[in-house]
């Protein structure tokens, strides 16, 4: 291995415009926010401690999950368990980054993950499938949705909950939809159809039979293997092979 | 071990939090460095990306309400024939209200 010299510039401009770009789903994240932070001081938390938590964790299920074992005391151990089971899947976020990562200074590499998170995570993931080279949206399109996450919480310890019921107007599906898209427009050959079939199948046994929160990350592997078998003889043979030549050499 | 939510055992406690979550976001990458990129861990993380997004939606779809499963459905539908994402999650969001407004 040489030590690379990095050849991924992040722009400036096209971090804004992809901060811009994911807007629209960040005004969504702002309602989550303030659920959380309703949550969060009727769970016991001070505003500031609830601000804090989303400040520096900005992983929302384990947040929730986090305020259901919050009490006078909280058992650490059972903490990190579920905390690390539920953000676990950014393991494999990441990792599937790395082709890209791996061509930035280690400060920019690990700086822009800081903000990593499914929204952004799978904008950039779907253009890497259409041969697009996009970590400008993990940087930009990550600190609109860590703001939006602030301002949410923010505006939920203050002001309650902005909405009484976010349910009830079809907002929890928001990410789920943004995701179900994201998946839908990358790349579907017989192998992508073929691993997404496993990794449901995966994915349901282990919900239903394995430990809690450990379903994405099974899922995800189990999908990863079919990929890990079957190789995509005309574009992964040829392209892997060259760009491995290329930078390795 | 358990630690009382005063104010300094409620700052370690999210410190934990924000540590192990660290640890998830910098964890995947820092270990593929140790990876030589064969064409078969490209293929590997390639086809694992799409699987990590079935993966969440599947059981969401599963676990879900009828409001859940039909904005899975029509955002799904609308995607692959408009090819438009935007409208398609709204109509996706539109179709789990009204869902949850008839039921």
């Amino acid at each position: 291995m040489n030590p690379s010299t990095p050849t991924y510039q992040l722009q400036p401009g096209k971090v804004r415009a992809e901060f811009f770009r994911l807007l629209p789903i960040s005004l969504f994240v702002v309602a989550f926010g303030a659920a959380f932070g309703l949550a969060a001081v009727q769970a016991g938390l001070t505003p500031s401690q609830s601000i804090l938590m989303s400040t520096t964790v900005f992983a929302g299920a384990s947040q929730f999950a986090a305020l259901d074992m919050w009490g006078t005391q909280v058992s650490v151990l059972p903490l990190i368990v579920v905390v690390f089971a539920i953000n676990s899947r950014h393991l494999l976020m990441g990792a599937s980054l790395y082709p890209m990562l791996r061509e930035l200074p280690a400060g920019q590499r690990y700086g822009i993950l800081l903000v990593l998170t499914d929204a952004n995570w799978a904008v950039a993931a779907q253009e890497y499938q259409s041969g697009r080279r996009n970590l400008e949206v993990i940087l930009g399109g990550g600190l609109v949705l860590w703001l939006a996450w602030l301002a949410g919480t923010l505006l939920g310890v203050y002001f309650g909950g902005l909405l009484q019921d976010p349910k009830a107007l079809g907002l929890d599906m928001v990410l789920g939809c943004f995701l179900l898209a994201m998946a839908l427009g990358g790349k579907k050959s017989p192998r992508v159809l073929v691993a997404w079939t496993v990794a449901a199948i995966a994915s349901m046994f282990a919900y239903r039979w394995l430990p809690p929160n450990t379903h994405v990350v099974v899922g995800a592997l189990a999908g990863g293997a079919v990929g890990y078998f079957w190789l995509d003889e005309v574009n992964g043979e040829v392209k892997g092979e060259a760009s491995e030549e290329g930078s390795r050499a | 071990m358990t630690i009382e939510t005063s104010v300094a055992g409620t700052l370690a406690l999210i410190g934990i939090m924000a540590a192990v979550t660290l640890v998830t976001r910098f964890g995947g990458v820092f270990l593929m460095s140790f990876v030589r990129i064969s064409p078969r861990i490209e293929s590997f993380i390639n086809t694992m990306a799409s699987s990590v997004l079935i993966a969440i939606i599947v059981p969401m779809a599963w676990e879900g309400d009828a409001g859940a499963r039909l904005a899975l459905l029509v955002t799904a539908a609308l995607v692959l024939l408009i090819r438009k994402p935007l409208p398609a999650i709204a109509a996706g969001i539109a179709a789990a209200a009204v869902v949850r407004y008839l039921t």
